[in-house]
C-alpha cells in the first residue's frame, strides 16, 4: 500500500512538471505567434504603401507627359500604321 | 538525548518572559493573518482591478477600408495608415529648444506653431494630420510631453482628378461622400474588431482573455472603368474646353456589348487628395447629375420610331421646305434642301424633316419610343444623385411641343442617359443595363427597344452623318466606320432660349459594322467662335474613339480610309 502511494506521488510530481512545461511552451509559442502576426500586419501595410507608390509612378498622366517630353514619343499618324493580317492557320 | 536531564542545559527562565515573548509572537501572527484576510478577502475586487489594469488591455482591431481599382486592377483608391500629431493642451509644456525643433520639423515658423499650440480646447486637438514618416520619427524622438502621434487610416486617390468624379471621396471619418465611395459605402467600410489580452512586464501579449472578435476588413471593388481610356477622355475633354473657351463639359464611354461604363470624365475637375478647397461646383458629376435639352441628338429616335411604326422607309422622300409652321411656331432649317430622304434628314440634321416624321406619329407613339429608350426614367447606374431627366406624358403635349420634341427641345436628359439610349442602335435594338462595376458579359440581359432591323437601318443613317455631306465629318476615325449624331442646342437662360449660348454635343459609336464602343460628348457654352456639335464635340469624340479603339486592339473595319493593309504573306514574299 505504502509503495503504491510512493509511485502515485512520483507520477503526480511528473504530471505537475509536465503541466508547467506545457504552460511555458504555450506561452512561448503564443508570444512568437503574436510577433509574427505583428510582422504580417506590418508587411501588409508596407504592401499597401508600395501599391500606392507603384500606382503613383504608373499614373497615365505622368507616363503620358514623360513619354512626350523626356522620351520624345508621339502617337503614330494613321498613314504610318500598317495593319498585318495573319494568314489563316492551316 | 534528554536535555532536561542535563543540569547545564536546563532552562531557567522566569514565567513572565515566556509570556511576553509568546504574546508578541501571537500578536504578530494575528496582525499578519488579519492583513492577509483583509487583502485577500475584503478588498480583493479593488486590488484585482488594479492588477488587471496593469496587465490586461482591451484592444480595438482596426478595419481597413477596401480598395477601389479599375477593370485591370489599377488602383483608384486605397487606405493606408499614417501618423498624425495630436496635442493635449493640459500637459503641453515645451522647452524653447523643443519648440524650435518641432517648428523646423513641421516646416512652419515658430510663431505660427505657437499660435496653433495655444488653442484653448478641453480635449485633444490635431496639430498636423497626417505627418510624413520622417517627421513622425523626429517627433517621436523629441519626446515632448502633451504631444503624441496617433495612427489612423488615410484615403489616397492615386489617379487624382482623372477619375475623381466617378470614384468620389470620403470625409475625415472615412465615410463616403460622393461617387462610388458613397454608393458602395457599406461594402467598402470594414467593421472594427475587439480583443482582450494579458500583457507581461515587457509589453508582450501572453494570453487572450476572451474570444477574439476579428475585424471585418472592407471589401475591394473593381470598377468598370479602364484607367487608360479614362485618362484619354479626361485629357481630350480638357484640351477641347480650353480650345473652345467653354464653361464645362462631359464625356461618357460605354461598352456597347455589356453596358459597362469604361470612362466618364467631366470638366471642371477637383483633386480628391486635397480636401482643403471644398467647392461643390467642380465636384458635381455633370454627366450623371445635370440635365440638358438634347437638341438634334434626339433625331435618330424620331427616325427609329417612324420606321418602327411602318410610316416611313429609310429612302422615303419627304418634302422639306426651309420653314414649316406648327401652330404659332416657325421651324427652320440651317442647311435647307427642298426634298430629303429620311436618311438625309438624319445626315443633314433637318429640323423640318424631323418634325414631319414626328408629326406623322401620334404623341403616344412618339412618347412610347422615347420612354422605351429610357428618357424620363432613371438610367439605373446606381450612382448617387443620378437624374431621370424630364419627359412629360404624351396626353399633356400640345402640337407645338410634339413638334419641338422632334428636334430635342421640351425634354431634358443627362449625358449618361442619352449615351445609354444610343446603345439600342449599337446593339441591334437592345439596351444593356448600365454598370459602374466590372462584370462578365454573360451575366447581363438586354432590354429590347427597337427591332434589330430598325436599329441597323438607323445605324446606317447615322453612318452617313460622318460621311461627305453630313454634319459630323470631323468625327471620322481613320481605319474605322463611325456612326453618330451631332447636336447643337440653345441654352435656357432665365426661362428663355439664349440666342448666343449653346450646348454642343455628339454621340457616336464605332466600329459601325459591329459596334463595341459608344461615346457621348457634351460641351457647355463654347465661346471660341465655333459652336456646332460636329465641330466642337466631334473632334473630342474622334480623338477619344481612335485612342480607345487602339487601346482595345479592335481590328479596323474600314482599313482603306487611311491605313495601308498588307498581307502577312505578301510582306514575307517581298523580303527585307
Amino acid at each position: 500500500m505504502s509503495r503504491l502511494n510512493v509511485v502515485l506521488a512520483l507520477v503526480l510530481i511528473v504530471c505537475a512538471l509536465a503541466v508547467i512545461q506545457a504552460q511555458h511552451r504555450s506561452r512561448t509559442y503564443f508570444v512568437e505567434l503574436e510577433r509574427l502576426k505583428k510582422q504580417a500586419h506590418g508587411l501588409e501595410e508596407q504592401w499597401g504603401q508600395l501599391q500606392l507608390e507603384q500606382s503613383t509612378w504608373a499614373n497615365p498622366a505622368r507616363v503620358d507627359t514623360l513619354a512626350r517630353t523626356r522620351l520624345g514619343l508621339v502617337a503614330p499618324p494613321p498613314d504610318r500604321v500598317r495593319i498585318e493580317t495573319l494568314a489563316a492557320a492551316p | 538525548m534528554n536535555y532536561h536531564s542535563k543540569k547545564l542545559l536546563k532552562l531557567n527562565l522566569s514565567p513572565w518572559r515566556m509570556a511576553t515573548v509568546g504574546g508578541l509572537l501571537l500578536t504578530g501572527l494575528v496582525v499578519v493573518a488579519g492583513r492577509a484576510f483583509y487583502l485577500q478577502g475584503l478588498n480583493t475586487d479593488y486590488l484585482q482591478g488594479k492588477g488587471d489594469a496593469v496587465a490586461n488591455r482591451n484592444l480595438t482591431l482596426p478595419a481597413q477600408r477596401g480598395q477601389v481599382t479599375d477593370r485591370h486592377g489599377q488602383l483608384l483608391a486605397i487606405s493606408t495608415p499614417v501618423e498624425s500629431l495630436w496635442a493635449r493642451p493640459g500637459d503641453l509644456t515645451l522647452t524653447p529648444e523643443q519648440h524650435a525643433q518641432l517648428a523646423k520639423t513641421l516646416g512652419v515658423s515658430s510663431k505660427d506653431l505657437a499660435k496653433t499650440l495655444a488653442r484653448k480646447t478641453r480635449g485633444e486637438f490635431s496639430v498636423r494630420r497626417p505627418v510624413t514618416p520622417e517627421q513622425a520619427v523626429k517627433i517621436a524622438t523629441l519626446g515632448a510631453p502633451g504631444l503624441h502621434l496617433r495612427r489612423e487610416f488615410r484615403r489616397y486617390y492615386p489617379a487624382g482628378e482623372v477619375a475623381a468624379h466617378v470614384v468620389g471621396f470620403t470625409n475625415v471619418d472615412d465615410l463616403g461622400q460622393e461617387g462610388v465611395e458613397r454608393a458602395y459605402q457599406d461594402w467598402l467600410a470594414g467593421r472594427e474588431g475587439k480583443r482582450q489580452i494579458m500583457r507581461d512586464r515587457r509589453g508582450n501579449t501572453i494570453r487572450d482573455l476572451a474570444p477574439i472578435k476579428t475585424a471585418q476588413q472592407g471589401g475591394n471593388l473593381a470598377l468598370s472603368l479602364d484607367l487608360n481610356i479614362q485618362y484619354l477622355a479626361h485629357r481630350e475633354l480638357a484640351a477641347a474646353i480650353t480650345k473652345n473657351k467653354a464653361k464645362g463639359g462631359s464625356v461618357v464611354v460605354l461598352d456597347a456589348k455589356t453596358g459597362e461604363i469604361l470612362a466618364l470624365a467631366n470638366q471642371p475637375i477637383f483633386n480628391p487628395n486635397n480636401r482643403r478647397n471644398y467647392q461643390p461646383g467642380p465636384m458635381r458629376n455633370r454627366a450623371v447629375i445635370d440635365t440638358f435639352e438634347p437638341g438634334s441628338t434626339i433625331k435618330p429616335f424620331v427616325a427609329a420610331a417612324a420606321l418602327e411604326h411602318g410610316l416611313f422607309r429609310s429612302d422615303t422622300v419627304v418634302d422639306t421646305p426651309e420653314t414649316w409652321r406648327v401652330g404659332n411656331k416657325l421651324v427652320r432649317d440651317v442647311h435647307p434642301h427642298p426634298q430629303m430622304t429620311v436618311s438625309e434628314i438624319i445626315q443633314k440634321s433637318s429640323n423640318v424633316g424631323a418634325v414631319k416624321l414626328a408629326m406623322a406619329m401620334t404623341p403616344e407613339q412618339y412618347w412610347g419610343a422615347l420612354h422605351r429608350s429610357g428618357f424620363g426614367e432613371l438610367p439605373g447606374s446606381g450612382f448617387p444623385g443620378e437624374t431621370a431627366g424630364r419627359l412629360r406624358s404624351a396626353d399633356s403635349w400640345k402640337p407645338v411641343e410634339h413638334a419641338t420634341m422632334a428636334y430635342g427641345y421640351g425634354l431634358s436628359v443627362s449625358l449618361l442617359q442619352l449615351t445609354r439610349a444610343y446603345m439600342a442602335f449599337a446593339n441591334d435594338g437592345e439596351v444593356m443595363p448600365l454598370s459602374f462595376l466590372k462584370r462578365e458579359p454573360q451575366e447581363v440581359a438586354g432590354e429590347r427597344v427597337f427591332s434589330a432591323a430598325v436599329a441597323r437601318e438607323v445605324r446606317a443613317m447615322m453612318e452617313t452623318v460622318t460621311q461627305e455631306g453630313g454634319t459630323g465629318q470631323r468625327t471620322r476615325v481613320p481605319g474605322y466606320r463611325v456612326a453618330g449624331k451631332t447636336g447643337t442646342a440653345h441654352k435656357v437662360i432665365d426661362g428663355r432660349y439664349a440666342p448666343d449660348r449653346y450646348l454642343s454635343s455628339f454621340v457616336g459609336l464605332a466600329p459601325a459594322s459591329n459596334p463595341r464602343l459608344i461615346i457621348g460628348v457634351v460641351i457647355d457654352e463654347p465661346s471660341g467662335g465655333v459652336y456646332y456639335g460636329g465641330s466642337v464635340a466631334g473632334p473630342v469624340f474622334a480623338q477619344v474613339m481612335a485612342a480607345s479603339l487602339r487601346q482595345l486592339a479592335l481590328p479596323p473595319d474600314a482599313p482603306d480610309t487611311a491605313l495601308r493593309m498588307t498581307q502577312h504573306a505578301a510582306r514575307a514574299g517581298g523580303g527585307v
